[in-house]
């Protein structure tokens, strides 16, 4: 009997021992960022690289040391690109961990359903390159972040595009452009700039439209034919875009007057087109494919030569991945200006988060540190402007490569804002939302 | 009017192609009663089998010959669609003979989900071509009657006479072998079929090979137009209102019933879609089909149902 309890207390004390000896003193932070993916069904070509790239950029933010010694921590979720699963998703995963940090959707229909639970559980909703165009208006989309681009922007600068190439926007008159969108919200979203631009110029617009996931597409190139449009836009994703190009070369339309909106210009697009798709150009959020850059190494040496990468190698650097990284660099980096504000090296609420949004300020240098260089520009955003950068450029497909062949172009303010504004203002009142002020952007 | 006209034959081609997809529906209702509701993750199956076969087979047999490794690919990806059947006849439908036809539909609903899985597990979910050398670029023909003439799509030309060439065979299959009219006895009563010595087991084998051969030969034709990738499997939702249509019994109504869906939605989207913001091909099918669910609920062709009550 006695010999048994000496057991047994032999062994607690061993348990207790090898429990103080296996936890640290202070156990590191650790920021939470729910990962709302799809590696499945119509749209996984298109949404695997991206969540690839995304979580890549945790890790390696991890191999870094952290942000200020914070761990980046994730739980990735498969909404298969549908509204309903990803609000799932959301539901599941933003109490977790202490609660999510920010969200981002990659969907534009996930974005329009989150826009109203944001404020309410106060997690910002990080849509970089998609979302809603007026949510680059902070005083009233408070919790909504644009990073980088909106639809309005990008339809404006691939006017801007074809106006430069036809000699100015009077040569735009009596022109036919023809929008190819995915019937859905995010198809949806450039329609109003367009009908602006067209107003002010004097081309003509046509829209058509295309059922998800855009496989059957003959009546609408038939159309195309037989209208001739001196341009096509194609607001397609997933399958459809590689269906476009396929029906352009059956009906015999250049693809060298088809432009892409950045959704609809990466290697799954036209890899299995080939030299069908040779020609086609479409817009660049800022990078393109980078498999020359700094950071494409750094993830290389630090994580898929130790066999930790996200995904095959040959896919780092390429034009969703990095989408994926940049989206997860931006939310690293507002980690980082939160932490700035709230304490170095300590865990960060949604809201400190909005504020580290509402602070982002990546210029050159910064950019530089992070091998970022040459792949986009800076980033500066404020409460009022959520966007925090409106650049992009053109990139055209040579059979086997995306090569830059543009300049760089800037959405014209001029045109935007008052479309931002007027829209915002509209939902603002809908919804019976108070804008923030400047003061208020100070608290 | 030469619009009307390339918008017309683009319909017919688009039903062909439509036609193979609802082939499979047909032939294993026709023989078994089941309504297979995995052919589209059969047709998923086969063409990634199809498209991974002929980019493994040259690096494994240091072949650079096109026309070799897809005839390889081709008899391999054969050869799986005849396990996979084997392995549903097996594990699935064995243990449902005699089951209501909607336990059956359940039943294939499940297998659906199994193949689309294992599918992309096996395979990868990336997009995967299928190279079997089908021309891309249109011919223009009438050029001297209508101004422009009118395009000719030759991929899908090849594709819809690759269809009819299936069609005929298979109808001929049915009509004039023993096994044909061993599956259509089969079909009109398991029970009954049993009791005149026709093994069951072995004639759904059969049935769901051919089925799979189909699915292949869909597979390749729509992969090599679309590459392959998930959304294949999206397509038997467009040969739904064909069968609906045709008639769930009959190879030639599998074949009307494409024609007509195909030249209706073409149609439809040119002509009515511009009214009503556009985007209706897919909902205009479905319609077609509920309307006719309502006035001739077998179909165009189908065997007229008689109920007992």
């Amino acid at each position: 009997m006695k010999l048994r309890k000496l057991a047994v207390a032999a062994s607690l004390a061993a348990i207790g021992l090898s429990a103080a000896l296996t936890t640290p003193a202070f156990a590191a932070e650790e920021q939470f960022f729910p990962v709302l993916a799809y590696r499945t069904g119509a749209y996984a070509p298109n949404g695997t690289p991206w969540a690839n790239g995304f979580v890549d950029y945790l890790k390696l933010t991890n191999a870094r040391g952290g942000v200020n010694g914070v761990k980046m921590i994730w739980e990735e979720c498969e909404t298969g690109y549908a509204t309903d699963r990803g609000v799932e998703c959301y539901e599941r995963l933003k109490g977790k961990h202490g609660g999510a940090t920010a969200v981002q959707p990659l969907s534009t229909g996930i974005t329009f359903a989150l826009t109203e639970k944001a404020p309410v559980d106060k997690i910002p909703v990080i849509t970089a390159g998609y979302g809603r165009s007026e949510s680059q208006n902070g005083a009233v989309f408070g919790w909504n972040f644009p990073l980088v681009g909106t639809y309005w922007m990008g339809a404006d600068v691939l006017v801007q595009h074809v106006a430069k190439k036809e000699g100015g926007f009077d040569k735009l008159k009596g022109k036919k452009i023809t929008l190819v969108y995915h019937d859905s919200p995010y198809g949806k979203e450039p329609i109003a700039l367009l009908q602006e631009r067209a107003k002010m110029h004097g081309f003509d617009l046509s829209l058509l439209p295309v059922a998800h996931p855009g496989v059957e597409q003959k009546a609408t190139w038939l159309q195309i034919r037989q209208n001739k449009p001196d341009y096509v836009f194609l607001w397609g994703w997933g399958v459809m875009n590689s269906t476009s190009l396929k029906e352009a070369q059956a009906t015999g339309y250049p693809r060298e007057k088809m432009y892409g909106i950045w959704w609809a210009g990466a290697e799954p697009d036209v890899k299995d087109v080939g030299d069908g798709a040779k020609g086609y150009n479409a817009l660049a959020m800022q990078h393109g494919a980078e498999q020359g850059s700094k950071v494409v190494k750094e993830v290389l040496e630090k994580l898929h030569a130790k066999g930790q990468g996200t995904g095959p190698k040959e896919e780092v650097g390429q034009v969703l991945y990095m989408r994926g990284l940049i989206s997860s660099m931006l939310q690293v980096e507002a980690v980082r200006a939160a932490q700035g504000r709230y304490g170095k090296g300590k865990r960060i609420t949604g809201e400190q988060m909005r504020w580290g949004l509402e602070n982002l300020n990546l210029d050159q240098k910064a950019l530089d540190g992070m091998g970022l260089a040459g792949v986009m520009r800076p980033v500066q955003t404020s409460c009022l402007d959520h966007m925090g950068s409106a650049w992009a450029r053109v990139h055209t497909w040579d059979g086997k490569k995306w090569n830059f062949t543009s300049d760089w172009y800037q959405g014209d303010e001029k045109v935007l804002r008052p479309m931002v504004m007027l829209a915002s203002a509209k939902y603002a009142e809908e919804k019976k939302i108070k804008p923030r002020t400047p003061e208020d952007c100070k608290k | 009017m030469a619009f009307f006209l390339e918008t017309l034959l683009g319909g017919l081609m688009s039903g062909m192609l439509y036609s193979l997809v609802a082939l499979g529906f047909v032939l294993i209702f026709k023989a078994s009663g089941v309504f297979n509701f995995a052919q589209g993750a059969m047709v998923l199956f086969a063409a990634l089998a199809m498209a991974r076969f002929s980019e493994w087979i040259p690096g494994w047999l240091g072949t650079e010959n096109l026309f070799v490794a897809n005839l390889l690919a081709f008899i391999v990806s054969v050869v799986v669609m005849f396990v996979v059947a084997w392995l549903i006849e097996r594990l699935a439908l064995r243990y449902l003979v005699n089951q209501d036809g909607a336990t059956l539909l359940m039943a294939t609903l499940g297998i659906a989900y199994v193949l689309d899985g294992i599918g992309q597990t096996i395979f990868g979910s990336d997009i995967y071509k299928i190279d079997v050398g089908m021309p891309k670029e249109p011919v223009m023909m009438l050029e001297s009657v209508f101004e422009g003439g009118i395009l000719i799509n030759k991929e899908d030309f090849i594709a819809a006479l690759i269809a009819a060439l299936l069609v005929i065979s298979l109808s001929i299959f049915f009509q004039k072998t023993a096994t044909g009219r061993a599956l259509r006895a089969v079909a009109d009563d398991h029970q009954a079929a049993q009791s005149i010595g026709i093994p069951l087991d072995r004639i759904w084998v059969i049935v769901w090979c051919v089925a799979g051969i189909t699915a292949l030969v869909a597979g390749i034709i729509w992969g090599s137009k679309l590459g392959v990738q998930f959304s294949l499997s999206t397509i038997a939702l467009r040969a739904l209102p064909v069968v609906i249509l045709g008639g769930l019994t009959s190879v030639p109504g599998a074949i009307i019933g494409g024609l007509i869906i195909g030249v209706g939605e073409k149609l439809s989207e040119v002509y009515l879609g511009p009214f009503v913001g556009g985007g209706i091909e897919i909902w205009f099918a479905y319609m077609l089909a509920l309307v006719f669910l309502l006035f001739r609920p077998q179909g165009l062709f189908g065997e007229k149902i008689i109920d007992r009550v």
